[in-house]
């Protein structure tokens, strides 16, 4: 079937150019902060965190009225002896959402990560990983050769890495040097896949890889080998072993930027090799399996999530539940022959990242203003919290309502998008899987907020005063996530129309109660905490349901550690990789 | 049986053995050299599918052994990499292994020596 | 079957069993003795698939140099071996661990073997766009001419290794001297071979780089070869790492992807594309960035082996 647009795609089109910029602003800033360093490293690392958000915001201004993909040819070769450079309007969204949040978590870092006088080893590490993972980001958002896609997945992946073992730690060390050997397999993996297709077409280019595809056995091979190793790198359930230690012993700025959009680059590459390259390929057994693996995670991630003691390992785990989110797309967005197509389910898909990104930065954010003040974060010591730091508090609850689901957040417009298509496709069961989702998150985030908002002795501050402007900064990110509902997607995301339908009419609201409603309960029933009722007769009598409930959500965190230990790890990635090919292989 | 055929089988046995290594070796210096077998054994295979494509005067075609150059570059960045984390971490709590929650000597601070 | 089919048999058999001594060896430092054993054998296979310029960079970087690191690495870690033994996974974890690799290698020696013929290639476009350039190695041609963005971020890959090998020193290391400072007896075999070799590798890396124009060869190549003289000269004590805060080593640590960029800007603001040549100086333009390129790959992957700054460049 020709591509209507395939001549077009051979050209560079006008503003084309923004796409090396936003690629090539970011790459010199790094080299630029290697060489000068030491005192001015803030001053360039903010200037050119401006002028990307710049670029970035170009971009979506041209790409609204351009009919089709922006296209840059690298060298001026056309693909497939060269390397072209691609815009869409899911590379556009996601580059932005990139952007604002790279912007915020800089804003926040200045105050942790002040250069001295002379040049010291955090700061400027850190703001030339940020600088990297940025450029390496908007590669993966804007490559159109799979090839390139995996050298800037392995750039993302080594700036993501010393920043998880910055504050030097054992801890800190032994989980980056988990978390680089597992995303080593997983580039691997993906790099068998890419040597298959070029023995098989000639070519890593995206599109004329998406002309020239067939469903063949090798192929499946591929693909398999691609995906399994590209959800090594995600961290989506059961190959999450290294994502608790690593996001949680990172500094806060630090876990912002890995949990908000390290992840989110290795998902989006399977966006594209789902969606662009083979999508008449995975068929209904292979999606299935997908969004059982997210599924799985929203359960197990939020389950364990509810018996954390420490914050950041909290929302550590609530990362992992909502990487599992992501997922439930892929089998809503199965046509009627078969085929992924790019609609209302990828749009719900792709706006659940985005909401993920940017509430998930705040949250993590809040948590690093309230370990700055408090010098720990345990759950149990977060008592009056309200008190002591307003700010944060309301931008960890915004940031956990703006993941709920309840609108007008960019996760509500998700949901709802993701609901109408499993109505549409009648795959009821993963409708029932997105409201527990919702309900879910409630759940953790309620008792956070509950345990803030408790009376209690003021908390000890045992460290120094946290910084307002790092307060300020969490608190305008989680209000930006809650209002991306509104914004208007339509000339880069397909919403169908009449998407949102009333989202503060009664029958939204009385959606959003039942979230709410639900996850408290989730909460007095799984938690760990002494919650008002816990001493009342009512309490002693429904002793029957709530230990049962109990024991099964104690004997999921067991099966959660022994699938984090590396054996069982590195056997569920081979089982994944063989369960996705013979599942692809019921589709030929 | 054409020298393709032969070095993709020994390819394809090499992939197996780097996975298996990777898995099962408990010790992290012996995973990062399973990780560089498996590389090599995927380069192999890029080798293989370039033999193949020999055309035009060439015996193997250019554009995957320039792949594969990148590659090898790569994965050795990523072997120094591991390698200064695994040292690092060796010296800090006296102890290389990835199990979490592990015994660890009198560790050495981030501002120490 | 022909004589050269059956030493391809050979070949591809001893590189197995090394791979398989690499894996199954009890001790560590044997595995990894012997995993440079196969570094060293793979570019046999690779000067039989016609591959010369990966032959010389899998010799160079994967055996020699990742030798290096790993030896290194393995010798340091000997008192890691009796703890890490008690972890060894039980028997049902390594059994199943096998029999899922071997599902995967049967299936991909499957694939393989369904692989099309004749198989589509890139060769002949290669070869028919290659007087744009006006170099003769058509993997030249690949690395800085058709595909020059996968070669720039390459090594911004190798700088952010760098970065990361160098944010795992101590705060006050900072700035100071990668690696202890080598000691070596000045009459062994050590002080002597770093007096003998670097002058004749000097010579053989650059002329692998100049050559690599119009024959395999290159910069990687070249570089490496630079570095592992550099590294030689250092682990023989006649020299001390630099330290990491000297700005100059910054700029030639910069230099390759630095010119690289700059020549990519112009090119864009010249009205070419970005990282394309004008026809009339192709040449020239990329023999200047892989100069640059040779320069900073040799720093780069001697700094990496020398590791992470130890010793405070205040003294």
């Amino acid at each position: 079937m020709q591509h209507p647009a395939m001549a077009l795609d051979a050209v560079t089109t006008r503003g084309g150019f923004l796409l090396v910029l936003s690629i090539m602003v970011p790459v010199a800033g790094v080299l630029l902060a290697f060489v000068v360093g030491g005192r001015h490293i803030e001053r360039i690392a903010f200037a050119i965190v401006l002028l990307g958000l710049a670029i970035a915001a170009a971009i979506l201004a041209i790409l609204r009225y351009s009919d089709g993909p922006l296209v840059y040819l690298l060298g001026a070769w056309a693909p497939p002896l060269g390397v072209a450079l691609r815009a869409d309007g899911l590379s556009a969204v996601m580059m932005m959402a990139t952007a604002v949040v790279i912007c915020a978590v800089g804003i926040f870092a200045g105050p942790d990560f002040r250069p001295g006088a002379t040049e010291s080893r955090a700061p400027t590490t850190f703001w030339i990983l940020l600088l990297a993972i940025w450029g390496a980001l908007n590669t993966i958002f804007l490559g159109g050769d799979l090839f390139t896609l995996y050298v800037a997945l392995e750039l993302v992946t080594f700036a993501a890495v010393p920043l998880v073992s910055l504050d030097g730690r054992a801890e800190t060390l032994r989980a980056a040097l988990r978390y680089l050997l597992f995303a080593l397999v997983g580039s691997v993996l993906y790099l068998l896949g890419t040597t298959l297709l070029y023995g098989l077409y000639g070519t890593l280019d995206i599109v004329l890889l998406s002309h020239r595809i067939r469903a063949e056995p090798v192929t499946l091979v591929a693909a398999a080998s691609m995906t399994t190793g590209l959800l090594a790198k995600t961290a989506l359930f059961p190959l999450h072993l290294w994502l608790p230690p690593a996001h949680a012993g990172a500094p806060a700025a630090g876990s912002a930027i890995l949990s908000g959009l390290v992840v989110k680059g290795s998902f989006f590459i399977i966006v594209r090799l789902w969606f662009q390259v083979m999508p008449g390929l995975p068929g209904f057994a292979a999606t299935q399996l997908l969004a059982a693996l997210g599924g799985a995670a929203i359960v197990f991630g939020s389950v364990v999530a509810l018996r954390q003691e420490r914050l950041k390992l909290l929302i550590a785990y609530s990362t992992l539940a909502q990487i599992g989110y992501l997922f439930l797309m892929f089998p809503l967005a199965l046509n009627a022959s078969g085929r992924l197509e790019s609609g209302g389910a990828l749009a719900g898909g792709l706006l659940q990242a985005v909401s993920h990104a940017t509430a998930k930065a705040a949250m993590f954010m809040a948590a690093g203003s309230i370990y700055t003040l408090l010098g720990q974060d345990r759950i149990a010591g977060l008592g009056n919290l309200w008190r002591v730091l307003p700010m944060s508090v309301l931008a960890f609850t915004l940031g956990g309502v703006a993941l709920m689901g309840i609108q007008p957040s960019g996760a509500y417009l998700a949901k709802e998008l993701l609901l109408q298509a499993a109505t549409e496709t009648e795959q009821w069961w993963w409708a029932v899987v997105l409201q527990a989702g919702g309900i879910f998150t409630g759940a953790y985030v309620l008792l956070v907020l509950a345990h803030m908002l408790a009376p209690a002795n003021e908390p000890i501050a045992l460290g120094g005063p946290a910084p307002r402007i790092q307060e300020a900064a969490a608190l305008a990110l989680a209000l930006f996530s809650l209002s991306l509902g509104l914004v208007p997607w339509e000339p880069y995301l397909s919403i169908p129309q009449g998407m949102p339908s009333n989202p503060f009419g009664p029958a939204a609201l009385s959606k959003s109660l039942l979230t709410i409603l639900g996850g408290a309960v989730m909460a007095i029933l799984l938690g760990r905490w002494r919650h008002p009722f816990a001493n009342s007769i009512f309490w002693k009598a429904l002793a029957v349901v709530v230990d049962p409930v109990r024991r099964a959500s104690e004997l999921l965190q067991r099966v959660d550690d022994i699938l984090r230990e590396w054996p069982a790890a590195g056997i569920s990635l081979l089982m994944l990789a063989l369960l996705f090919g013979a599942s692809m292989l019921m589709a030929l | 049986m054409t020298d393709t055929t032969v070095f993709g089988l020994c390819a394809a046995a090499v992939v197996g053995l780097g996975l298996y290594g990777m898995i099962t070796n408990p010790q992290p210096l012996r995973k990062i050299v399973a990780f560089n077998l498996l590389g090599s054994g995927v380069f192999l295979l890029f080798g293989v599918v370039g033999r193949r494509g020999a055309a035009a005067g060439f015996g193997n075609d250019p554009v995957p052994q320039a792949l594969v150059i990148t590659g090898i570059v790569v994965a050795f960045s990523a072997t120094a990499l591991a390698i200064g984390l695994l040292l690092r971490l060796f010296r800090s709590a006296g102890s290389a292994t990835l199990r979490s929650g592990a015994q660890t000597s009198a560790g050495i601070g981030p501002s120490g020596d | 079957m022909t004589f050269a089919t059956i030493l391809e048999m050979v070949l591809a058999a001893v590189v197995l069993g090394l791979g398989v001594w690499t894996i199954a060896a009890r001790q560590t430092y044997a595995a990894t003795v012997g995993f440079v054993a196969y570094g060293l054998l793979v570019p046999l296979v690779w000067v039989r698939l016609d591959a010369v310029d990966v032959a010389l960079t899998e010799a160079a970087i994967g055996g020699g140099l990742g030798g290096v690191l790993l030896l290194g690495a393995a010798a340091q870690l000997r008192a890691t071996e009796m703890a890490s033994a008690a972890e060894t996974p039980g028997k049902i974890v390594r059994l199943s661990a096998a029999g899922l690799s071997v599902i995967i290698a049967a299936a991909l020696a499957t694939a393989v073997l369904l692989l099309p013929d004749p198989a589509p290639t890139l060769a002949p476009a290669a070869v028919a766009n290659a007087s744009a350039t006006g170099l003769a190695n058509p993997v030249t041609n690949v690395l800085m001419a058709f595909r020059a963005m996968d070669t720039m971020l390459e090594k911004v890959v190798l700088l952010l290794a760098i970065v990361g090998v160098w944010s795992l020193a101590s705060d006050r290391a900072w700035g100071g001297h990668p690696g202890p400072r080598h000691q070596a007896d000045p009459r062994g075999a050590l002080a002597f071979l770093a007096r003998l070799l670097p002058p004749v590798g000097i010579v053989v890396g650059i002329y692998i780089f100049w050559t690599g124009a119009d024959h395999p060869g290159g910069a990687f190549q070249g570089g490496a070869i630079l570095a592992a003289m550099w590294f030689l000269v250092i682990m023989a004590g006649l020299t001390d790492t630099p330290p990491v805060g000297s700005r100059w080593l910054r700029l030639v640590l910069t230099a390759g992807p630095g010119v690289f960029l700059v020549v990519g800007l112009s090119g864009l603001c010249f009205g070419l594309a970005f990282l394309a040549y004008p026809p009339s100086l192709a040449k020239p333009v990329i023999l200047g960035i892989e100069v640059a390129m040779v320069l900073t790959i040799a720093v780069t992957l001697g700094l990496l082996l020398a590791g992470a700054p130890e010793r405070s460049a205040q003294r």
